[in-house]
């Protein structure tokens, strides 16, 4: 009889999440006799169970202008990722700490600008930057707060050591991936979840739609009207907008059922105008307020910045708030924890050099084969090179694109990202991983334990986008050390695995 | 509710409840138009259809003539015709996926699994002895959708739009398809096939066994038109259909505290003149100008439900 459990040890050097030289972390044990104790089969029948909850409720993500099917499923990897209690709550405190910080620099650099005066970080850096909003100069928005809901991608290379890879702080997506695949969990593996105490994540929308009502404008009382403004159908996570507004009991408008009326934002009800006070937008700034930003914007709201700038609405997050996680300024943000925190930074930075700066231009230029080079604007994936990967064309490609325009790029060293077992062709197999928390910022910080882990599914490949063929994982913060142990299923209690 | 919701239920009731009467409309026109073809005058029959149905212009401005081929294509595939049949029902998914969250999955399956069928038939669906199996399943599904949308829908303001959309199309609906043989129930003496046409009138609304029950007694076309018209006993009566329109309205009014605008006044004369008006009254006054002004009160009573809640 052929059980699911070959698990091969991984060959690569990255830090595998489940086995030491030795045998498997406590974290993972349970998890271990579950594959090994479960036949192929049986786990092939769950992924193609999976798979078909996923098309049924419509989870899909739509990718336009590639050809193919523009819903795509993301795949979904039904081995979860643990991270045991200490792991995560140390790993908590250092985003919680890095979030302050990007608020109080986003807060500064739209007000007083003393970390440009100090000097900490170049002036011409922030305010020439496309990310810098000049619009939002001198607006204190309520409490201070900018990106409400940040997402922080974490990556790990050793027991302790996780980096940030990048800062999300406009509107990050992929958390309804974080809810629907625990929902998926419980439905195929009820037990297997029980005999873990995994850390809910299930009030996310909750703690989502408090936070929200936190930063409501001081007249909107006691019970604020909160809307979620989406561009629409097209957008690729029009799902995870209907979603988060369903689960939170608001309505979903697009730019066309809102309108400004004397520096008021109402939305068109069937019983008149309703005045809205908050704003979880997830429409990118240009396309807002074709008054203020792109006049071509279909979407946006004509008169919303005036309206938000009269302080009678609050937007989530605020306008402007992409200077925080711009790639050309995420190697600053240490110095910020450092200089409005007063403490030394929990979670450390990957080492970047940004192109501009001619001395690590020369550096990338001479290391492409064993750097990462990206686009200090773009995200997605897309327009990355992956040195040890790359064929010596690609590299001679961004010799020249670095040349032309060396502002445009950063740099850094190629990490060994973690691995996890995941259920590919050939069984089971060790694939990278990265980490996508979500950090809510309203009138205190709040961090649901848990996140969206995205998964290369192809072998050895580092990028885990999922418009490059990444996959999700449910993501198990185990409230205990180690899981209890299961009693072999149907067999005598004698047979108990000692731990 | 947001008003791109409502208009949205609106809508898709709206194109729901129309894919079914032109199904309703095109299957009886068949039947009749192979009776007619003996006596010569099949072309009348589907220019009548065509021009009660109101895309006659569009039609002509297409095709040269009415054959049986160009008007059955015409509503049921064609996408230059807004009201066909397919088209309809691309028109109420659209609509339905634009408030997939209000709808429940029951009404969503029953329009989704209705468009997916319709688009990949194949032409030769039409075909001759295919007409009526797919008519009838056009019929179907939009009984199916409304059954579900009557059975698991919570009795709020969504499914009061819905509702409202359903009740004002098939008002519409109802005084085009009688409009369609305003001649013939007019007619001063009785021809050879009339007997026969006006069963097709009553088969048109579903009502040939109804009014059985009603008036017990042979068919009389100024009968058939009070059926139509003036009986609340008949679901498809223009009666029944505005009464469903005024007091979906008013509970709409009721629910917001009694906010009420142009289209409460309208609908509750509509509803008046009809509940206290005479079939002979009607006849005196011409049945072709009596239907031609409902067609256009309900075409002024939606432009109104849309310009208070809707644009409002």
């Amino acid at each position: 009889m052929e059980t699911g459990a070959p698990v091969s040890q991984a060959r690569t050097a990255a830090y595998d999440e489940m086995h030491t030289k030795d045998g498997v972390r406590p974290a993972y044990a349970e998890i271990e006799r579950w594959l090994r104790a479960t036949l192929r089969e049986e786990l092939d029948r769950k992924r193609h169970v999976a798979e078909l909850l996923f098309r049924r409720i419509g989870i899909t993500f739509a990718v336009y202008g590639e050809g193919g099917d523009p819903e795509r499923l993301i795949p979904f990897d039904i081995i979860p990722r643990i991270i045991a209690r200490s792991e995560w709550e140390r790993l908590s405190a250092g985003l919680r700490q890095r979030v302050r910080a990007l608020n109080a620099f986003l807060a500064d650099v739209y007000g007083k600008q003393e970390i440009l005066r100090a000097g900490k970080v170049p002036t011409a850096l922030v305010l020439e930057n496309e990310g810098y909003r000049q619009e939002m100069a001198g607006i204190a928005p309520p409490g201070g707060v900018y990106t409400h809901v940040a997402g922080i991608d974490m990556v790990r290379t050793a027991p302790d050591e996780f980096y940030v890879l990048e800062d999300n702080c406009r509107t990050p997506s992929g958390v309804s991936y974080m809810l629907e695949n625990r929902e998926a969990m419980l439905r195929l593996f009820p037990r297997l979840c029980a005999r873990h105490k995994v850390a809910p994540v299930g009030r996310y929308p909750e703690e989502l739609l408090e936070t929200l009502k936190a930063v409501a404008p001081a007249r909107a009382g006691g019970a604020p009207c909160v809307v979620l403004l989406t561009p629409g159908p097209y957008n690729s996570a029009y799902y995870e907008h209907c979603f988060l507004a369903d689960e939170m009991g608001v309505e979903v408008v697009e730019g066309a059922d809102l309108f400004v009326q004397d520096l008021v934002v109402y939305m068109r009800t069937t019983a008149g105008p309703r005045r809205v006070d908050v704003i979880y937008r997830r429409i990118d700034d240009e396309y807002l307020d074709p008054q203020a930003f792109r006049p071509d914007s279909l979407v946006g709201v004509p008169g919303l910045m005036a309206a938000y700038r009269a302080g009678n609405v609050a937007l989530a997050n605020a306008p402007g708030a992409g200077i925080a996680d711009d790639k050309a300024i995420y190697p600053y943000v240490p110095e910020m924890i450092r200089f409005y925190l007063g403490e030394a930074p929990l979670l450390a930075n990957v080492p970047t050099f940004l192109c501009e700066r001619e001395e690590d231009r020369k550096y990338v230029l001479s290391h492409l084969d064993t750097l990462v080079v990206k686009l200090a604007k773009g995200s997605g994936g897309y327009g990355m090179l992956i040195g040890p990967h790359a064929t010596l064309a690609q590299r001679q490609e961004f010799h020249a694109r670095i040349l032309a325009k060396p502002g445009d790029y950063i740099a850094q060293p190629t990490l060994a990202l973690s691995t996890c077992p995941t259920m590919v062709e050939q069984g089971i197999a060790p694939r990278h991983v990265d980490l996508r928390p979500f950090i809510l910022s309203g009138r205190e910080i709040r961090i649901i334990p848990g996140g969206l882990t995205r998964v290369a599914l192809r072998e050895g490949s580092l990028v885990v986008n999922s418009s490059q063929g990444g996959g999700t994982k449910d993501t198990w913060i185990l409230e205990d050390e180690a899981p209890t142990e299961a009693p072999s299923q149907g067999q005598s209690q004698s047979r108990w695995v000692a731990g | 509710m947001l008003s791109r919701t409502a208009d949205s239920l609106f809508w898709l009731a709206r194109y729901t409840e129309r894919a079914g009467n032109v199904a309703r409309g095109l299957a009886v026109a068949s039947r009749m138009a192979a009776v007619s073809a003996r006596l010569g005058d099949e072309v009348e029959e589907w220019h009548s259809l065509l021009t009660a149905l109101g895309g006659e212009t569009d039609f002509y401005r297409k095709y040269p003539e009415p054959t049986a081929e160009a008007v059955v294509h015409w509503l049921v595939f064609d996408p230059d015709n807004a009201s066909g049949i397919l088209p309809c029902f691309e028109a109420a998914r659209r609509n339905a996926r634009a408030v997939r969250t209000a709808l429940t999955v029951d009404m969503w399956e029953a329009l989704n699994d209705g468009w997916n069928h319709l688009r990949t038939l194949l032409p030769d669906a039409t075909e001759g002895g295919n007409l009526p199996d797919l008519l009838g399943w056009v019929r179907e599904r939009v009984t199916l959708f409304n059954g579900a949308a009557y059975e698991t829908m919570l009795r709020d303001e969504a499914w009061r739009f819905v509702h409202l959309g359903t009740m004002l199309e098939r008002a519409d609906n109802t005084a085009r398809l009688l409009d369609a043989r305003h001649k013939l129930l007019t007619a001063e003496t009785e021809g050879a096939v009339d007997y026969v046409q006006w069963q097709a009138v009553l088969r048109s609304v579903s009502a040939l066994r109804s009014y059985q029950w009603v008036f017990r007694e042979r068919l009389q076309p100024r009968r058939i038109a009070e059926l139509l018209i003036l009986r609340p006993e008949l679901p498809r009566s223009l009666l029944a259909c505005f009464a469903g329109v005024a007091e979906t309205l008013e509970a709409i009014a009721v629910g917001q505290g009694g906010r009420r605008g142009e289209c409460h006044r309208l609908a509750g004369g509509l509803h008046a003149r009809l509940r206290y008006g005479r079939i002979d009254a009607i006849f005196e006054e011409g049945l072709h100008a009596f239907l031609t002004t409902m067609i256009s009160r309900a075409a002024e009573l939606g432009g109104e439900i849309e310009a208070f809640y809707i644009q409002g």
